[in-house]
């Protein structure tokens, strides 16, 4: 092993470690806060893959999302699935979703598929308020009553309790980022980011570019489901809401702020924007302006993010 | 001596414009060739239905006796019709390194697992390999952006040889080039003829002469003469066609 690929390797295991050892400095707000945080930060991971390592952006990633959520939930209602198969259940819903999706999709690119992708989340959101019936789409539904424990090799840990939503949180959270970090390392990887530098080119250099094209989303898509079906487990909650557009530009913007295509870009922009916007809802019912702010500062002066501008400055070999 | 790359009657039409009109060539294994013409003869767009980044209306291209007319690009390259680009066309924001790497592994990524990782060694010869025969004597951590023109064509021709042709299309190679790097460049083309087939685009006849085996001269998208460079270069036809009497 090389020494940056060590270093990269190290840092990794080091921001996980921190964040399993911080859990006794966190007041309990904040613990609570925090695992949200890790299980919305998968959910950018998973846009990443997609938006900074293979240059497509995507504006209907709250439809792979909801299928976790839905895919995990759904079951767990209506059947009493326990929490690992439904969360299984909710992986391979939006793992198929997205490599159905692609399939079609992925015939355009640019604005075009950011067109595409929104009007099949649209379309996807107002499904799930029609079928209203089946999915309570409309007024959401807990989970608390039908499941309470997470059954892990005959232990049980009460899903109630903020250490095992967090440490939940944290596994998962681990697997999609180091998942994410595998994936843009390997030869595939180099693939997906010559794509996004010179589709033609890399087509000319032997490589199918739309099946891994098709690749990037259907991994993008799923780790994006990985989140939402954690979410509903942890935090007990289903709804259509997570499958409206604003949910599908979170991800784009916590990518952004932290810094498309770097690893660990999307855990850093999830947990600022999550602070920043609670500190909004203090100051202001029309917090939603300030998430439009952000946005718009981080296109006209830092379109890199935060770690993007740092590699390019100071530490050019970060992932 | 039965060719490796045959092209049989190929037309390109771009609406009512024949770019290419039913022109025909054989290639022999290790043979150099020679494309030559006025601007706008269709040389660019022939080969560029040979590597299929340009689709042909009509006629066939045979590559070892296996009909590849209806391969897609990426399938053509991984046959072994490597396409050097006329306008330079690399990765700029990777490395020299990384550039040349991403033509490299193609060969390396067998079965999932070859997807996953490659034997970095085995891959970081065949880089500086690349980079050596091509003559690209710089850091190869630097951003491909930052690299003088000529150096750059020297880069996509170094992506073009790690990609171990059988057929390598070199589209304008000198262009851009110093008297120095143009003399390296014809040594090398010589050095692979034997073993590689190359299809060379070039304006520049000193080049030419000095380097093909075999001479195809194209004109309004037609084949206008081909033989030795000798015979071409007193072609009354050729003359007053390109070379300009």
């Amino acid at each position: 092993m090389s020494t940056s690929s060590a270093r990269i390797w190290l840092l990794h295991a080091a921001v996980l470690l921190a964040l399993l050892l911080a859990q006794p400095l966190l007041p309990e707000y904040h613990y609570v806060n925090v695992a949200r945080i890790l299980v919305l930060a998968c959910y950018a991971v998973g846009y990443n893959v997609l938006l900074g390592y293979t240059g497509l952006m995507s504006l209907g990633h709250a439809m792979f999302f909801a299928l976790g959520m839905y895919g995990a939930g759904l079951p767990v209602y209506y059947h009493g699935v326990g929490a690992l198969p439904a969360l299984a259940l909710g992986v391979a819903a939006s793992a198929l979703g997205a490599a159905l999706f692609g399939l079609i999709a992925l015939r355009t690119r640019g604005v075009a598929f950011l067109i595409v992708t929104m009007m099949f989340g649209q379309a996807f959101h107002l499904t799930l308020l029609h079928f209203n019936v089946y999915t309570l789409g409309d007024q959401g539904f807990i989970l608390s009553e039908t499941i309470r424990t997470l059954d892990v090799a005959g232990a049980a840990f009460d899903l109630a309790d903020s250490r095992v939503k967090y440490n939940a949180a944290l596994g998962v959270f681990s697997v999609c980022l180091l998942a994410s970090l595998l994936l843009v390392r390997s030869p595939v990887g180099r693939v997906l980011v010559a794509i996004r530098e010179n589709e033609d080119r890399t087509r000319l250099l032997g490589y199918n570019t739309y099946l891994a094209r098709l690749l990037a989303l259907t991994v993008s898509g799923t780790i994006a489901g990985a989140a939402g079906a954690t979410y509903a487990l942890l935090f007990s909650y289903v709804g259509a809401s997570f499958a409206s557009i604003l949910h599908s530009i979170y991800p784009l913007l916590w990518t952004l702020l932290g810094g498309a295509g770097t690893t660990l870009g999307p855990l850093l922009g999830t947990g600022l924007m999550f602070y920043l916007e609670i500190y909004a809802r203090d100051l202001t019912t029309a917090y939603l302006v300030v998430v439009g702010a952000v946005l718009l500062v981080l296109v006209l002066w830092a379109p890199r993010g935060i770690l993007g501008t740092l590699r390019d400055r100071k530490a050019r070999w970060l992932p | 001596m039965s060719a490796l790359l045959e092209v049989d009657a190929v037309s390109v039409r771009f609406g009512g414009l024949t770019a290419v009109d039913a022109v025909s060539i054989a290639v022999p294994a290790g043979e150099v060739r020679a494309i030559i013409g006025p601007n706008g003869a269709g040389k660019t767009t022939l080969v560029g239905a040979i590597c299929g980044r340009v689709r042909a209306d009509s006629g066939r291209i045979v590559l070892g006796g296996a009909d590849i007319s209806r391969l897609p690009a990426h399938a053509r390259a991984r046959r072994g019709i490597v396409y050097t680009f006329q306008v330079t066309s690399i990765f700029p924001t990777l490395s020299v390194r990384d550039n040349v790497a991403l033509a490299a592994q193609r060969g390396l990524m067998r079965g999932v697992m070859g997807r996953l990782a490659v034997d970095r060694r085995v891959l970081d010869a065949r880089v500086r390999g690349a980079l050596a025969r091509a003559g690209l004597e710089v850091d190869p951590e630097q951003p491909a952006s930052a690299l003088a023109y000529g150096h750059q064509r020297l880069l996509e021709l170094a992506m073009g040889l790690a990609l171990a042709p059988r057929v390598l299309i070199l589209d304008e190679p000198t262009q851009g080039l110093a008297e120095g790097e143009i003399a390296h460049f014809r040594t090398l083309v010589r050095e692979l003829a034997g073993t590689v087939s190359v299809l060379l685009i070039e304006h520049n006849v000193e080049v030419v002469l000095a380097v093909a085996d075999h001479i195809t001269v194209l004109d309004q998208g037609r084949v206008l003469a081909e033989g030795t460079p000798r015979a071409i270069a007193h072609d009354p036809e050729v003359q007053r066609a390109y070379l300009g009497g």
